[in-house]
């Protein structure tokens, strides 16, 4: 392996797409992901505006979503992804079915999070005549923020995971580097550097959340 | 003298809840009424059901059956939003305080003011003033895992009063407080009560409460409504095994280990000067037993209870239950 500067620009490349896949997948999950997790919470038996059968129904596709091994969800989402990007090569083929993945569990993740929120604030809310969307805004969302962002840790290192699958179909990032010098082409050394950016790129995600989350929760001190 | 008003009027109200095992009775038909500018007090053990009742009457839940007036306009059938407009005229207090952990003291007094849309300064002044009157004038940035129990009650307060409400509904709000705290939460809302005329509905499962604040209560037991009065009759005089219970207290469990009759004593504050005991016993020439004594301060006014063992023979009891009759002290044969 020579380390010249086409490959370092090739590495280079990689973190960048890699980040283009981690940062643009979390943020359009996230998108849909919270309205999801706002009516897995809101609808549900002893939620605020109970509405079981739509309840069910959303908790049944999410699982179904879940089920489908991510490496399928690549191949499923083929006929999709190249509707919307209009092409299934390269970082920006792989946030469709990343989206996919990452959209559902996110829902879960942001539905654990609001379901910490104490019942009895909830139940204060109600009591002084608050609308549902006034308890969505007002309190499940703000009371709920520090837990969100250490979802929001969880989540991203997962969507981080999934994105370096893409490389077994043509995708890009450093996931794909790995794949295509350090497993096809036994690049050992290759696949190591990969592998020690990719763990930086955790610990940095991880730290990044959980420091935010505990500056912004005020029932710590 | 003016009739008095009622604020709120349950009419028969019931309510039932569904589980796994079957239809559970929590309410049944329970009719109230509760005047305007009293503190009414709602007592009953754990599991009576008056934690329920509380959330009925700002339909919190929904009452299966009957209706709940408030301010001559039933709520029963109301649309989400007239419930809405109802509730933000009832304040409500909770043991668990329930303040939003994530916003500071005056965030959360400005809270409900937010909801009706009240114009940010307005709002900070009227929680400035509220946070003043409830004597946290000084912690207004501080958040709740800053405070202790007392202080996030009277935060809880002032939050409870930001929209003028008419009714301040207490859901067991000092059990979870020390006895030097509740006696100061007790007294802050007699102040309200007095200084700002909002009606008070306190719900608890302590006496002390009710005989430290209230001045009419209800006594709630399995789902009904076992008796209603004035405070000091109901003290003086409590017609149902759940009344005296609640009463007796402690003094209830002593008596059950004799097996002599018992007589409970009650004095209203009038009998102080004269020893009634000595007296009974110089009269009847029989020795009675004091098994319990105690006096505490019922609405302003001094009253004591106290229970005698007397004689297990016929005509010696008789004797004493005589003697107290003629002499006209308030009293009963516990059993």
């Amino acid at each position: 392996m020579v380390w010249d500067a086409a490959t370092l620009e090739m590495i280079k490349d990689g973190i960048l797409e890699t980040f283009l896949m981690v940062f643009g997948s979390s943020l359009i999950s996230y998108l849909i992901g919270i309205p999801l997790g706002i009516i897995l919470v809101v609808t549900d038996t002893d939620g605020i505006k109970p509405i079981p059968a739509l309840q069910k129904v959303l908790g049944l596709v999410i699982n179904l979503l879940r089920a489908v091994p991510f490496i399928i969800m690549l191949i499923m989402m083929l006929p999709v992804t190249r509707a919307i990007v209009g092409t299934t090569l390269g970082a920006k083929a792989v946030i469709p079915p990343l989206v996919a993945a990452a959209a559902p569990y996110i829902a879960r993740m942001v539905e654990s999070s609001f379901k910490e929120v104490d019942a009895g604030v909830i139940e204060a809310a109600q009591s002084m005549g608050a609308t549902t969307w006034q308890i969505i805004w007002k309190v499940l969302l703000p009371e709920s923020k520090p837990s969100l962002m250490v979802g929001a840790a969880i989540s991203m290192t997962t969507i981080l995971g999934y994105s370096t699958m893409a490389g077994f179909v043509g995708g890009g990032g450093l996931g794909t580097i790995a794949i295509n010098y350090g497993y096809y082409r036994y690049q050992t050394d290759m696949m190591l550097v990969t592998v020690v950016i990719l763990v930086i790129i955790v610990q940095i995600i991880q730290e990044t959340w959980m420091k935010l989350a505990k500056v912004s929760d005020k029932r710590i001190r | 003298m003016e009739k008095q008003k009622p604020i709120i009027q349950l009419k028969g109200l019931g309510k039932q809840f569904k589980t796994a095992n079957g239809t559970v009775t929590a309410l049944d038909d329970i009719n109230l009424e509760i005047n305007s500018g009293e503190i009414f007090g709602i007592i009953g053990l754990s599991g009576a059901g008056k934690s329920t009742l509380v959330r009925c009457i700002n339909y919190l839940e929904l009452p299966t059956s009957g209706t709940v007036v408030f301010e001559d306009v039933s709520l029963a059938g109301k649309s989400e939003a007239v419930i809405r407009k109802a509730r933000q005229s009832m304040g409500m207090i909770f043991q668990q305080f329930n303040l939003l952990a994530q916003r500071n003291v005056l965030q959360n007094v400005c809270f409900p003011m937010e909801l009706i849309g009240t114009p940010k300064k307005e709002a900070r002044k009227r929680a400035e003033e509220l946070l003043a009157m409830v004597g946290l004038e000084d912690r207004m940035k501080a958040y709740p895992a800053q405070l202790s129990g007392g202080q996030k009650q009277r935060v809880a307060i002032a939050r409870a009063l930001a929209t003028n409400p008419k009714v301040l509904l207490c859901d067991e709000a000092t059990s979870a407080l020390d006895p030097n705290t509740t006696k100061q939460i007790l007294g802050l809302l007699k102040q309200i009560n007095q200084e700002l005329g909002v009606t008070v509905i306190v719900i608890t499962h302590e006496m002390a409460v009710i005989e430290a604040i209230c001045d009419r209560v209800a006594i709630i037991d399995q789902s009904h409504i076992a008796e209603v009065g004035s405070v000091s009759e109901i003290f003086s005089n409590p017609k149902t095994p759940i009344g005296r219970q609640l009463i007796l207290g402690d003094a209830a469990k002593q008596v059950r280990l004799g097996t002599d009759r018992q007589l409970r004593i009650i004095f209203d504050g009038r009998e102080s000067s004269e020893p009634v005991i000595s007296n009974l016993v110089l009269a009847c020439k029989v020795p009675v037993n004091i098994m319990h004594a105690e006096t505490r301060d019922v609405g302003g006014k001094a009253m004591g209870q106290m229970m005698i063992q007397i004689p297990a023979d016929e005509t010696e009891a008789n004797r004493v239950i005589n003697y107290l009759k003629t002499t006209k002290i308030t009293f009963e044969e516990v059993k």
